[in-house]
């Protein structure tokens, strides 16, 4: 069936909330003004409102209050506006869901899912356009899921529900309008390893969220330059899916890691030290990597853009891994 | 022979001793955790609660099995009157095995399933969004439980405190907020960090009902209790009880108590509540001297127990270290992980 990646989701939320009366939504706006990005337009009216649960502007409240539930023995999504506005809960998500479960030595776990939108590309200026997924990745107690397909944004949030432990999912902004073919009997997914999102031999691309779709076109330009690239798609964050990465490194002997947040003490500054880490003799090339530029995200578009990571500057980096035979 | 009376009548006898006993049983553990610790017996940081047992007492007698408890890093009072032992409670101290969450929380951080204790938070204000989200929980499915949540005054200044009486005003939700005022948060005194230095007329703000309530009198801490937790209990919403206390040790076992004259410290340790209820329950007859001694032996010995249980316990093996990041999903597992309601 034709559909978007923001009604895969609303698709994944609804399927939950009709498997299991635990599930309930909370946030900003998900009620009466349909979800800020639109995710849960129409399921107040399906589910009412104590399941689609609108909140005052109380981040760290209402994820608090969501941490608590699940104690209860709720399955609570919340949803955050943007990873931008999740700061404000930081002290709850850190502070408890990460680490209720260790802290009181196995007694309390944490089964709640957090949704967030993450990313830039909308000219929607500093406030609205961070990608700090790669923050909370460094968080032991956390999984952190990326979808980036039709598929992951419908089948991510079931298998995260099932998770007795704390996860958070960031949907980049860029991606929900996006459109396509999407089996009629999609489900659930695995949430627990990368996917090979384009074979190769002769480079590996790695990425999630966002930047997929700009990976997959560098990799058709790669192609006619007669350079075959393997796409990585991370999927998760934490944890990451090492034997995915390093199998794949470990075949085309180059890495390319692709990252919308900034180079400093990212994500793909972690895949890269475990590439050298773990597969340094494999390499034919330094690895290398495309992130944004590390200035607050602008509003002008043209400066927008050339701060985030492109279809030029992985292609770029790309000839660069490729043509620095070993 | 006349009883002790609280505000609504006559207190039996049996009862009065009880809290009694509940209070001198915080305050003897807490005299034993001081002593431990300048022994070295104990590490980290180490806040007690003596002066102010009276409001743990209080608040936790008309609370049920089923009903959830939050507090804060000066909690062992609360842990141990909510039925944790004074053993595990030490062993957790101890950093031992056999503490409550394993030697892995410490003073600050003591849970337990069992009873329904969810911390145990050293972050001020934190563990108000938890007891909304245990209270939202129960009131979503239908259990008519009450969820009591500590905090101090210095909590009052975070914007977690406003946002928790916001939503659970908004939302009705059956938490029971109990504001430990004790007058300084570490060294801050009240007046010097609040604008507005009534308490309880913030939570009206909220659309709460709230009282102030003298927090060194133990009967008049129950009896509020037990009217704020019927009225809960029974649909009413979220209730606020500010209650007046004071701290007679120093914050933690680092304060040289620099912000405060000694003089202060006097006028209020004549209204120990320890002191305040043996004296009326002396003054009614209720009290002959045996039942003291005896009273006070059987909480010695309860703690003399629980030093020698946590002075026993053993260490969690290190390769235990990274066991419960995650809860263990391997069949057969043996995962303590029960957020189950």
């Amino acid at each position: 069936m034709k559909t978007t990646y923001r009604e895969a989701l609303r698709a994944a939320l609804r399927d939950a909330l009709e498997r299991d009366g635990r599930v309930f939504l909370m946030g900003e706006d998900v009620g009466r003004y349909g979800g800020g990005f639109a995710v849960s337009l129409g399921l107040l009216e399906e589910f009412g409102p104590e399941r689609i649960r609108d909140t005052p502007l109380s981040e760290s409240g209402f994820v608090g209050a969501g941490i608590g539930a699940a104690l209860g023995g709720m399955r609570p999504v919340v949803e955050i506006m943007t990873v931008n506005f999740s700061l404000l809960a930081l002290d709850q998500i850190v502070n408890n869901a990460a680490t209720l479960l260790h802290m009181s030595g196995g007694q309390f776990n944490v089964p709640l899912v957090i949704r967030m939108t993450t990313g830039a590309g909308r000219q929607l200026g500093a406030q609205h356009s961070h990608s700090l997924e790669g923050w909370y990745a460094h968080i032991p107690g956390l999984r952190i899921l990326t979808p980036a397909t039709l598929a992951d944004a419908r089948g991510m949030l079931w298998t995260a529900l099932e998770d007795p432990d704390p996860v958070l999912i960031f949907e980049h902004g860029s991606l929900y309008n996006v459109a396509g073919e999407l089996a009629d009997d999609a489900g659930p997914v695995d949430i627990g390893t990368a996917a090979i999102r384009r074979p190769g031999t002769g480079v590996t691309l790695i990425t999630y969220g966002g930047t997929l779709p700009a990976v997959l076109e560098a990799a058709d330009q790669l192609a006619g330059e007669g350079i075959d690239a393997e796409v990585i798609d991370l999927r998760t964050l934490r944890p990451l899916d090492d034997a995915t990465i390093l199998g794949s490194v470990g075949r085309t002997h180059r890495a390319v890691v692709v990252d919308e947040g900034w180079r400093s003490g990212s994500i793909s500054a972690e895949i890269a030290a475990r590439i050298s880490e773990h597969a340094f003799f494999d390499l034919d090339a330094p690895v290398q990597r495309v992130c944004s530029e590390e200035v607050p995200v602008p509003y002008a578009k043209h400066m927008e853009l050339a701060a985030l990571p492109s279809v030029e500057r992985v292609v770029a980096a790309a000839r660069e891994a490729a043509g620095t035979r070993g | 022979m006349t009883a002790v009376r609280g505000s609504q009548g006559p207190v039996d006898a049996d009862h009065a001793r009880h809290l009694l006993r509940q209070m001198l049983r915080i305050r003897r553990l807490e005299e034993k955790c001081v002593e431990l610790y300048s022994a070295a017996r104990i590490r980290g940081f180490l806040h007690v609660y003596i002066g102010e047992e009276a409001v743990a007492a209080g608040v936790l007698e008309p609370l049920a099995a089923e009903d959830c408890v939050v507090a804060t890093y000066r909690e062992h009072g609360h842990a141990l009157l909510r039925g944790v032992s004074a053993g595990a409670i030490l062993a957790e101290m101890y950093g031992r095995l056999e503490g409550c969450c394993r030697g892995r929380g410490g003073s600050m951080h003591l849970f337990d399933a069992a009873t329904r204790f969810y911390g145990g938070n050293a972050i001020v204000a934190g563990g108000l969004p938890l007891a909304v989200g245990l209270a939202l929980a129960d009131k979503m499915s239908g259990r008519h439980r009450v969820t009591a949540c500590f905090f101090g005054e210095g909590a009052v200044a975070e914007g977690e405190f406003h946002e928790s009486l916001n939503l659970a005003a908004l939302w009705q939700l059956p938490v029971l907020f109990c504001c430990e005022n004790n007058l300084y948060a570490m060294g801050t005194a009240l007046a010097r960090s609040e604008s507005q230095t009534d308490i309880a007329l913030k939570a009206a703000g909220y659309e709460i009902p709230a009282w102030a309530v003298d927090g060194m009198d133990v009967l008049a801490v129950e009896e509020a209790a037990r009217r704020a937790v019927d009225a809960v209990r029974s649909g009413g919403g979220p209730h606020f009880l500010e209650l007046r206390t004071y701290r007679f040790r120093a914050h933690s076992m680092f304060d040289p108590e620099l912000y405060r004259e000694k003089a202060e410290v006097a006028r209020w340790m004549e209204r120990d509540p320890i002191r305040l209820l043996r004296d009326s329950m002396d003054a009614a007859g209720q009290l002959p001297a045996e039942t003291w001694e005896t009273l006070q032996a059987d909480v010695d010995a309860e703690m003399a127990a629980g030093i020698e249980f946590a002075e026993a316990g053993t260490l969690e093996p290190v390769e235990e270290l990274t066991r419960f990041v995650y809860s263990d999903r391997t069949p057969g597992a043996d995962q303590a992980g029960r957020a189950a309601g």
